[in-house]
């Protein structure tokens, strides 16, 4: 579930989302923070007739939290932030969620003494103590189900796979015991786990430590996927994902970690089900997530030196898809393409294309189009994995193809 | 008084007319101390004394509860061949002397888990007929709402974690529960239920690695009944001493067909795992039944084999002897109560027959906590729409 929602009116244009600035920021005290109760309606948009489908929602305003969305305006009017590093605002994160639950505890290989192989739990075991911050042994499939465990008692484990691709050694438990157990017992117990990790292709770490497990895991039922792919929304996710009652499957990517910027020095929160606007424009929508991100306002820069003016989103929410934030701009620009990372067969991509072409298919003036990986191992060389990678100059030229 | 060995004693003992129906279930107290059958067998402990202190009221009890799980089994075989109970079907007759002697040793605060051989253990663990036999044919009133069936069911009140069907997947999630607990600092313990199929799975070790290494109160129980689902147990496992196969953890081997030695033992087990960590008791039991209603169960074991075992170790028929052997009720007595066992399960049967099936929202409840307004379709996307609640 998600925990909080934007401050500014959902139901305004996309085009306001330009103008966020950090008034809009709001510190909230302890026993400001909503109550979980949230109120959706599924709203159709006013002038067409036509069946829009699902996930558009208008959501009421409550005693908020923070806006989600982080333009590049944002940040620099935001003059009291702190600069840091992806992995110091994920566990910036983490901390102050362990901070204020007793309930929080964090399980994993190496976040211990160690401090976590990406430095992400580093320091917290020396402040929370052992059992909070638990060194397991080598057993992706036992301490995941551990974890699981722990949380239908009421414990809010964060699991940290060591590399994503670990994780598919837990694949019964994540499948079958996080995703269903809340179903299968009608309702009395509630996994509120955390799955994170890094996953992704990173330098020549090989075939079997670059993939990209989003698209395995995104037909589990019960689960929720989120990526983040910048400090602040790193931040903001995790923070979200802890505090969620439904299990949470958090995307990292390795090559990520170690970048810079300024974030905010009150409390906040991102929402978990939300996409972010990178850049809005007129001409096409680019739909990303993670590192691809990066790749796409790479290209983005060269796009618009060319005459075009890309909208950017960073769908984030991997499980359930932002369909309305994604239909506006779809509406808007009439074309869309998709950058990702996972492998052509049955990656995020190929689910996002069969979304948009059913809900959206009146509105496009052209066909999806998909950029991904191909359907192989990552290769070590370095040439060819450059070329399982989409790069922005093949983002360009399907922009221009797609802008014809 | 203890007896060194079950004898099996006069039946006509004359009793005067004065015994009504009402003293069966005493409230007498009155402590009796029975002698378990077969001796443990402890690895890496002591084993607990043969002498197990009990009451009168106990001994009724058991023979009330068991045999009401065992009549709940035999309907819900019954029900099965007519089609009202359909998928899978594990049951549990034979083997009701785990599920009784490890209630009568814990709370409601300790954890249970088990396997998909649930339907007793939900039983002694509080569960009502109905809601068996609800959710066994699916209706609304259901401990799962009848989203579960038989491999489901869960009593989060009474700390009984379920109810899961993949083989072994329960043993690191009752590792965890006992990690849960052990953090909470409450005083309480998991049992982590398991066949001797489980026994071989990897998680398991896994799982009980991490158990011993962090000293967290789990107790892993081998149901041992011979057989994973068609597969002997000489045929699957190069060691069958599944009490030893912790290695560094201590472990018991038990009588499970007699209650009695299940307490004692689960009562040693819980105190130790308190102290000093985890334990392996093993359960030497049987199942009457094939590994599912599909499994006719005598193609791997003969029909011998399988009446050999009722006539011998019966569990119920044992405490029955022990009943009649402290006079505690008369066989008539015995024969009543069974009767009205009988129609007590008969009356659930009615009542959940004419439960409903569940609506047809309920497809789309509890899928995620409290949701967002997402909507969801069905396979060919234009019908079945609802909002997630």
């Amino acid at each position: 579930m998600s925990a909080i929602i934007h401050g500014a009116g959902a139901a305004t244009a996309l085009s306001t989302f330009n103008s966020v600035d950090s008034k809009k920021l709001v510190a909230p005290s302890r026993t400001n923070l909503p109550v979980r109760t949230q109120k959706y309606i599924v709203a159709r948009s006013d002038a067409s007739k036509k069946n829009i489908g699902s996930g558009l929602r208008v959501r009421h305003s409550q005693k908020l939290i923070a806006n989600a969305v982080a333009t590049k305006e944002a940040e620099t009017s935001a003059s009291t932030g702190h600069e840091l590093l992806l992995f110091e605002a994920l566990q910036e994160g983490l901390e102050e969620e362990m901070d204020r639950d007793p309930h929080v505890c964090v399980m994993g290989e190496d976040v211990g003494h160690y401090g976590g192989s990406y430095k992400v739990t580093k320091g917290l075991a020396d402040k929370f103590g052992d059992l909070r911050v638990l060194d397991t042994p080598i057993c992706e499939n036992a301490f995941t189900g551990m974890g699981i465990g722990a949380a239908m008692t009421g414990l809010r484990p964060v699991i940290e796979g060591m590399n994503m691709g670990f994780l598919l050694l837990a694949f019964n438990q994540i499948s079958n015991n996080c995703g269903m157990l809340h179903y299968t017992s009608g309702g009395q117990f509630t996994i509120p786990v955390v799955i994170r990790g890094p996953g992704g292709v990173g330098r020549q770490l090989g075939a079997e430590h670059s993939q990209r497990l989003e698209s395995y895991f995104q037909s589990i039922p019960g689960i929720q996927m989120v990526a983040c792919s910048t400090p602040y929304n790193a931040k903001g996710l995790m923070k979200a994902a802890i505090r969620s009652e439904n299990p949470v499957i958090l995307f990292e990517h390795v090559l990520l970690y170690n970048l810079k910027e300024k974030i905010p020095d009150e409390e906040y929160i991102c929402n978990l089900e939300e996409a972010e606007m990178v850049r809005p424009g007129e001409h096409i929508t680019i739909l990303t997530y993670s590192r691809m991100r990066y790749h796409v306002m790479q290209a983005a820069k060269t796009l618009v030196n060319k005459g075009y003016d890309p909208e950017v989103i960073d769908i984030r929410s991997l499980k359930p898809f932002d369909l309305y934030t994604i239909g506006n701009s779809v509406k808007k620009t009439h074309r869309v393409l998709i950058v990702e990372e996972c492998m052509r067969t049955g990656g995020i991509g190929a689910s996002l294309t069969a979304a948009i072409n059913e809900n959206f298919h009146d509105y496009l003036d052209a066909p999806v189009m998909c950029l991904s990986s191909q359907d192989v191992p990552t290769p070590y060389a370095g040439t060819l994995e450059e070329w399982t990678v989409v790069q922005p100059a093949q983002i360009v030229t399907a922009v221009e193809q797609l802008c014809k | 008084m203890a007896l060194s060995r079950l004898t099996s004693r006069s039946n006509t003992i004359t009793r005067p007319f004065s015994a009504v129906f009402s003293r069966l279930i005493s409230t007498d107290t009155t402590p009796i101390t029975i002698e378990t059958s077969l001796p443990f067998t402890a690895h890496l402990c002591d084993p607990p004394s043969r002498s197990v202190e009990s009451s009168s009221q106990e001994l009724l009890n058991f023979f009330r509860t068991m045999a009401l799980m065992r009549r709940m089994e035999i309907a819900a075989d019954s029900l099965y061949k007519a089609k009202l109970i359909r998928g899978f079907c594990h049951l549990y007759d034979g083997q009701e002397a785990v599920a009784i002697g490890m209630e009568a040793a814990i709370t409601k605060k300790d954890a249970i888990i088990t396997a998909y051989r649930d339907h007793c253990i939900f039983l002694g663990r509080g569960g009502s007929l109905h809601e068996v036999f609800s959710e066994l044919m699916g209706r609304q009133d259901g401990c799962s709402r009848g989203k579960g069936g038989s491999m489901h069911f869960y009593k989060k009140e009474s700390s009984f974690y379920g109810g899961h069907g993949i083989v072994g997947a329960q043993v690191p999630l009752g590792v965890g529960i006992a990690f849960a607990q052990k953090y909470s600092k409450e005083e309480a313990v998991t049992f982590a239920m398991y066949g001797d199929g489980a026994a071989n799975q990897g998680q398991l070790f896994e799982a009980l690695n991490m158990a011993a290494l962090w000293d967290l109160p789990a107790i892993l129980v081998c149901e041992n009944n011979h057989y994973g689902m068609g597969t002997a147990e000489w045929r699957a496992a190069k060691s069958p001493s599944y009490y030893k196969r912790g290695d560094y953890v201590p472990g018991l081997k038990v009588d499970g067909m007699d209650a009695f030695a299940v307490k004692q033992a689960c009562k040693f087990a819980k105190e130790h795992a308190l102290e000093k960590g985890p334990i392996i008791l093993e359960m030497d039991t049987y199942r009457y039944h094939g590994h599912s209603m599909s499994d006719p169960g005598s193609t791997y074991r003969t029909r011998d084999e399988i009446s050999g075992v009722r006539q011998e170790r019966d569990p119920i028929e044992r405490i029955k002897k022990l009943v009649l052997a402290h006079d505690l009720a008369t066989e008539k007595e015995l024969k009543d109560m069974e009767k009205e066992i009988r129609k007590e399960v008969d009356d659930a049967i009615a009542k959940a027959k004419d439960c409903p099936m569940p609506e047809p929202s309920e497809l789309f409840t509890n899928v995620y906590v409290k949701g967002y307004g997402t909507e969801t379709f069905g396979a060919d996307r234009k019908e079945v729409k609802a909002v997630f609640p």
